[in-house]
C-alpha cells in the first residue's frame, strides 16, 4: 500500500452502502444501485432493484427464489475471481449460509477484504470459512462483545433433545430464520441422530427445498398442517420464522415448549423478553473469540469495522495496537441471528 | 455444578407454576444427597452464604479484563454474575465440581481468600456453570421458587401432603437429609424445631345456595377481616410469628412477637391497628414489606393479633377437641393476657343463613372481606377439606375498563393474546389500573385474542397496544394505594368477568369513580 493513495479511495462508505469508485460498483447496499456486489442472501444484505449483480451463484439462486426472478436485470454468477472496471474482486466462502461469501477489491497497490456476515464454527449447511488476505479488513461485530463465545452447536441441539426426552407429551416449536438457520438446525438433528420426520412452517418451504437440490442431506421434513390434529405433534420437532410465533400459527399445537435459535440467546434478558423456553446458543455469525483470532490471522494493516457492537472491537484492536476504526454504515439493524 | 446449572435454567426460563414444580421433582429424583439439598437451599434462598458481594465481583473481574471492554459488556447484558460468567478471559480443563464441595467450600473459606478462590474455580467452569456457580456464591437466584412452591414440589415428589412439610420445616436444615429420606420411603422425622409451625384448617368458598343444605345452628360465624393469616406461637420462650404457609415473618413484627405473653400456638389474623380501628390493608403491606421495621413505622403502623382459634395451650394439643371448646378457652385466654396488641374476632349472632346475609351486607368497617362461618363441633384438621369451614366472601368490585394493551402466553396459550392490561378514563385519558390473565372461557379468549389481531396500533417484543375500543367489565376483591402504580391504586385479584361489546368505550368507567371504591 503506497503512502500517497488513502485506501479510503479504493473503497469507502456512502448512503447506499459501501463503494468504490474504479470499479463503480457497492457492496452490499441499502437501496437500489446500478451496480451492486452481494455478500450473502439475507435480507440487509441482498435487497431487489439493482441493475447489476455480482454474486455467488447460489447467492444468485436465493435472491431468485426471496424476490422472483426479476430481481436485478443483469445477473453474474462469480465463483473465485472476477474483475470489474479493471478492479480484481475475490468471492472467498464466508462460513454464513449457503452461497454467502467475502469481497475483496484489489486495485493492484491496495486489497480490502468486505468480510460481509461470517462464521467460523462447523456448518453442515453451507461452505466453511476461508481466510481473504488483505491489507485492510472490514469486519461485522454483530457478536462484537467480549461476552458472545457460542457453545459448540451440537451441545446445544443435543440440550434441545434432552428436552423433547423429558417432555414426552409437549411439542418443540423450535424458531429460526428462514434462510440458514433453520437448515443449520435441521442439519445439526440429523447430525445428532434425529431420524423422526422435522415438521416446518411454509415460510420455510422454499429455502429447504434449495438446500437439498444442493446436496445438503435435511432428511424427512413434513409441514407443518393440522391434518392429524393436535396430538399428532406430541413429541415432535416443529420449525418455523420467529415471526409466526406471533401468529395464529402457533395456536394449532399442543402446549409447546418455545425454542429460539439465536446467537442471541446467550444473554438470559434478551431469551425472557421473547418468551423463550429453551434458548438455543445458536449463531451463524463470528463470536469474540472468532472475531479477534480472525483479525490476528489476517494480521492487516487497518481494521474498518461495520455493523453491530463496533466500540467494543475498535478497542480490542486498539489495546492490541491494531489501527481500526468504526465505519458507522446505516441500513443494517442488529442482526437477525 | 453442572446439574445443578441446568435445573436454574430450567427453572428461570419456564414460565409456568406447574412447569417449574415438575422441573423441581425431577430434579430431587435425578440429584444424589446432599446436592439436592443444597440445591433447594440455594432455590429458596435458605443458603447463608453471605461474604460473596457484587463488589468482590467487580474487583475480581476489574484484574482479568479491561474496563472499557467490561463496562461495554456489562452494559449489553445486564446482570453483574452473568457478565462475569461470560467473560472470564481464562479456561483451563472443566471440572465438574460437585455442588456440595463448591458450598462447603465457600463457607469454609475466609474472605480475603474468597477472590482467589473463586478465581481460580472460575477457570475450570463452563459459562453456565460459571453463571450458577456465582448465582450460589451471591445468592438472590431469582429463579420464581418460593419456598412453598419448593415444599408443594417436595410433597409431589414424595406423595405426601404439603401440610406435613409445612409442619417439619422448621426444624430442618440444609441440606434436609433426613427430609429426603423419609420422602423417599424412610421414616417419617421428627420435627425437634422449637415453637414449631402447625399446618393450618383452610376454608373452603360458598354462597347463599349452597349453604342452604347445612342448619345454620350447627354453625358459629364471624367477620373475614382484610388481613393476612397468621400463626403466633410460644413454645417455652421460643416466639414465633408464622405466616399460613409456615413462613417465619417474626422479625418483621416485633411488636406482635412483644405481646406473645403465654404458652401456646394460637390461630389469628394479623393486622394493623390504629386508634382502635383496623387500618386498611395497604398499610400491613407496608409492614410485610420490612424486614427490620425502625421505631417510626412501628408506631406509625402499629400490629396487632386479632385471635380466632387455639390449638395449643400450656403442653397440651387442643386439635382434636371440638370448635365451641377452643373458642371458650381462647375466649378466657385473651380476657386474661388483658394486652391491647392481642384481642378476639367477635361471634355474629345469627338465626338464618338470610340474616348472616344482612349481616354480611352491612359490615361494621372497611375491613371487612365477608363472613367465615364454622361448624360448631369440627376439630382443627390441616388442609382444605370441604364441609368444616366456609368463607362467604363479598361480592367482588366491578369496573368497566378498556383494553389497552395485550400479552401473549405460554404453555397452553401459546400463540394467544391473554394477559390483559386494561384502563379507566381520567379526564380525556386512559390510565392503565390493572393487568388480568383469568375469568375468561376458552371461547372469550379465541374473541379476545382475535380482538387484538385486528386492533393492533403498535408492538413491543411480545406486548401489543390496541385501539382503545373494548369495553372489559373486570371483577377484583379489593383496591389499595399504590405508589409503585400510575393510576396511584393497585387492584387485588383483577380478572376478566365479562366482554361487554355492548358498550362504548367512552361509557367506562373514571378514575374518580374507582377511588371512591378505595
Ligand atoms: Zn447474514
Ligand atoms: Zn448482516
Amino acid at each position: 500500500m503506497t503512502a500517497s493513495r488513502p485506501p479510503e479511495q479504493l473503497l469507502h462508505p456512502r448512503p447506499e452502502g459501501l463503494y468504490c469508485p474504479a470499479g463503480d460498483f457497492f457492496i452490499d447496499p441499502v437501496r437500489p444501485v446500478p451496480r451492486a456486489m452481494i455478500t450473502h442472501g439475507h435480507a440487509d444484505h441482498a435487497r431487489a432493484g439493482h441493475g447489476t449483480v455480482w454474486a455467488s451463484p447460489q447467492t444468485l439462486d436465493i435472491m431468485a427464489i426471496r424476490y422472483g426472478e426479476a430481481f436485478c436485470d443483469t445477473r453474474i454468477p462469480v465463483e473465485g475471481q472476477t474483475e470489474a472496471g479493471g478492479i480484481r474482486v475475490a468471492f472467498t466462502p464466508a462460513g454464513h449460509v449457503l452461497g454467502s461469501c467475502q469481497i475483496t477489491v484489489d486495485d493492484g497497490s491496495t486489497a480490502i477484504t468486505v468480510s460481509g456476515d461470517y462464521a467460523r464454527a462447523d456448518n453442515p449447511a453451507c461452505a466453511p470459512f476461508q481466510l481473504a488476505p488483505c491489507d485492510i479488513f472490514v469486519t461485522e461485530a454483530t457478536f462484537g462483545l467480549p461476552v458472545f463465545n457460542h457453545p459448540a452447536p451440537l451441545s446445544e441441539i443435543e440440550k434441545l433433545l434432552r428436552s423433547v426426552a423429558a417432555q414426552p407429551d409437549r411439542c418443540h416449536l423450535v424458531g429460526a430464520y428462514a434462510l440458514g438457520k433453520a437448515q443449520r438446525v435441521i442439519a445439526l438433528l440429523r447430525q445428532a441422530g434425529w431420524e423422526q420426520p422435522i415438521y416446518i412452517h411454509g415460510a420455510l418451504q422454499r429455502l429447504c427445498d434449495y438446500h437439498i437440490e444442493q446436496g445438503i442431506d435435511l432428511g424427512d421434513l413434513r409441514p407443518a398442517t393440522t391434518g392429524d390434529g393436535k396430538a399428532a405433534f406430541k413429541g415432535q420437532i416443529i420449525l418455523g420464522p420467529p415471526s409466526a410465533f406471533a401468529a395464529t400459527w402457533a395456536q394449532r399445537f399442543p402446549d409447546p415448549v418455545i425454542c429460539f435459535a439465536s446467537g442471541w440467546m446467550q444473554v438470559r434478558a434478551r431469551a425472557r423478553q421473547r418468551g423463550v423456553e429453551l434458548p438455543l446458543i445458536l449463531s451463524d455469525h463470528a463470536d469474540w473469540q472468532d472475531l479477534t483470532r480472525t483479525i490476528q490471522e489476517l494480521a492487516p494493516q487497518q481494521v474498518w469495522v461495520t455493523h453491530g457492537r463496533e466500540d467494543a472491537l475498535v478497542r480490542w484492536c486498539e489495546l492490541n495496537q491494531i489501527a481500526a476504526r468504526p465505519l458507522r454504515l446505516v441500513g443494517y439493524e442488529e442482526e437477525a441471528d | 455444578m453442572q446439574s445443578f446449572a441446568r435445573v436454574l435454567e430450567q427453572l428461570a426460563f419456564t414460565p409456568s407454576r406447574n412447569g417449574k414444580i415438575a422441573h423441581l421433582v425431577e430434579a430431587f429424583r435425578s440429584m444424589p444427597d446432599p446436592e439436592r439439598g443444597y440445591a433447594l437451599a440455594a432455590f429458596t434462598g435458605d443458603l447463608a452464604l453471605r461474604n460473596v458481594t457484587p463488589s468482590l465481583l467487580r474487583g475480581l473481574v476489574a484484574e482479568e479484563t479491561d474496563a472499557e471492554l467490561f463496562r461495554l459488556s456489562y452494559e449489553f447484558v445486564g446482570d453483574l454474575a452473568e457478565t462475569v460468567a461470560l467473560i472470564w478471559p481464562h479456561s483451563g480443563t472443566v471440572a465438574d465440581m460437585p455442588l456440595t464441595d463448591a458450598v462447603e467450600e465457600l463457607a469454609a473459606t475466609a474472605k480475603a481468600e474468597l477472590p482467589a478462590l473463586i478465581a481460580r474455580r472460575l477457570t475450570h467452569m463452563t459459562p453456565s456453570q460459571r453463571y450458577a456457580y456465582l448465582k450460589l456464591a451471591t445468592g438472590g437466584l431469582r429463579v420464581g421458587v418460593s419456598a412453598q412452591l419448593a415444599r408443594t414440589a417436595l410433597a409431589r415428589f414424595g406423595g405426601v401432603e404439603v401440610t406435613e412439610i409445612e409442619e417439619l420445616w422448621h426444624g430442618l436444615s440444609p441440606p434436609y437429609l433426613p427430609l429426603f429420606a423419609w420422602l423417599e420411603g424412610g421414616e417419617k422425622p421428627v420435627s425437634l424445631a422449637a415453637a414449631p409451625f402447625r399446618p393450618v384448617m383452610l376454608s373452603t368458598a360458598t354462597n347463599l345456595d349452597d349453604l342452604a343444605e347445612f342448619a345454620p345452628a350447627d354453625f358459629t360465624a364471624e367477620w373475614k377481616w382484610d388481613g393476612i393469616r397468621v400463626q403466633a406461637v410460644n413454645d417455652s420462650g421460643t416466639r414465633r410469628l408464622y405466616s399460613r404457609t409456615g413462613e417465619d415473618i417474626s422479625r418483621s413484627f416485633p411488636d406482635v412477637i412483644g405481646a406473645l405473653n403465654f404458652e401456646g400456638t394460637l390461630d389469628g389474623e394479623l393486622l394493623v391497628k390504629r386508634g382502635g380501628g383496623i387500618a386498611p390493608f395497604g398499610d400491613l403491606q407496608k409492614r410485610l414489606g420490612r424486614k427490620k421495621p425502625g421505631k417510626a413505622i412501628l408506631a406509625s403502623h402499629p400490629a396487632a393479633f386479632r385471635a380466632y382459634d387455639l390449638l395449643f395451650w400450656n403442653g397440651e394439643d387442643w386439635r382434636t377437641r371440638p370448635l365451641v371448646q377452643r373458642q371458650t378457652r381462647l375466649r378466657d385466654v385473651v380476657a386474661e393476657l388483658s394486652d391491647p396488641r392481642i384481642d378476639l374476632s367477635p361471634a355474629l349472632a345469627f338465626a338464618s343463613w338470610q340474616e348472616l346475609a344482612e349481616l354480611r351486607a352491612n359490615p361494621p368497617e372497611s375491613v371487612v372481606e365477608g363472613v367465615m362461618i364454622k361448624r360448631r363441633g369440627s376439630a382443627y384438621v390441616a388442609g382444605r377439606k370441604r364441609g368444616n369451614w366456609f368463607k362467604w366472601k363479598h361480592d367482588p368490585m366491578l369496573v368497566d375498563a378498556v383494553m389497552l394493551y395485550a400479552q401473549r402466553g405460554h404453555g397452553k396459550r401459546s400463540g394467544y393474546y391473554s394477559d390483559f392490561t386494561f384502563g379507566v378514563w381520567q379526564g380525556n385519558h386512559l390510565v392503565p389500573v390493572g393487568k388480568a390473565y383469568f375469568g375468561f372461557t376458552d371461547a372469550e379468549l379465541k374473541e379476545l385474542d382475535r380482538f387484538v389481531r385486528n386492533n393492533t396500533t403498535d408492538r413491543f417484543g411480545p406486548v401489543r397496544a390496541v385501539k382503545p375500543e373494548l369495553v372489559l367489565e373486570v371483577a377484583f376483591e379489593g383496591l389499595n394505594q399504590s405508589s409503585r402504580h400510575k393510576s396511584g391504586l393497585a387492584m387485588r385479584f383483577p380478572r376478566i368477568n365479562r366482554i361487554r361489546t355492548d358498550k362504548p368505550a367512552s361509557e367506562a368507567g373514571t378514575l374518580d369513580e374507582l377511588k371512591q371504591l378505595l
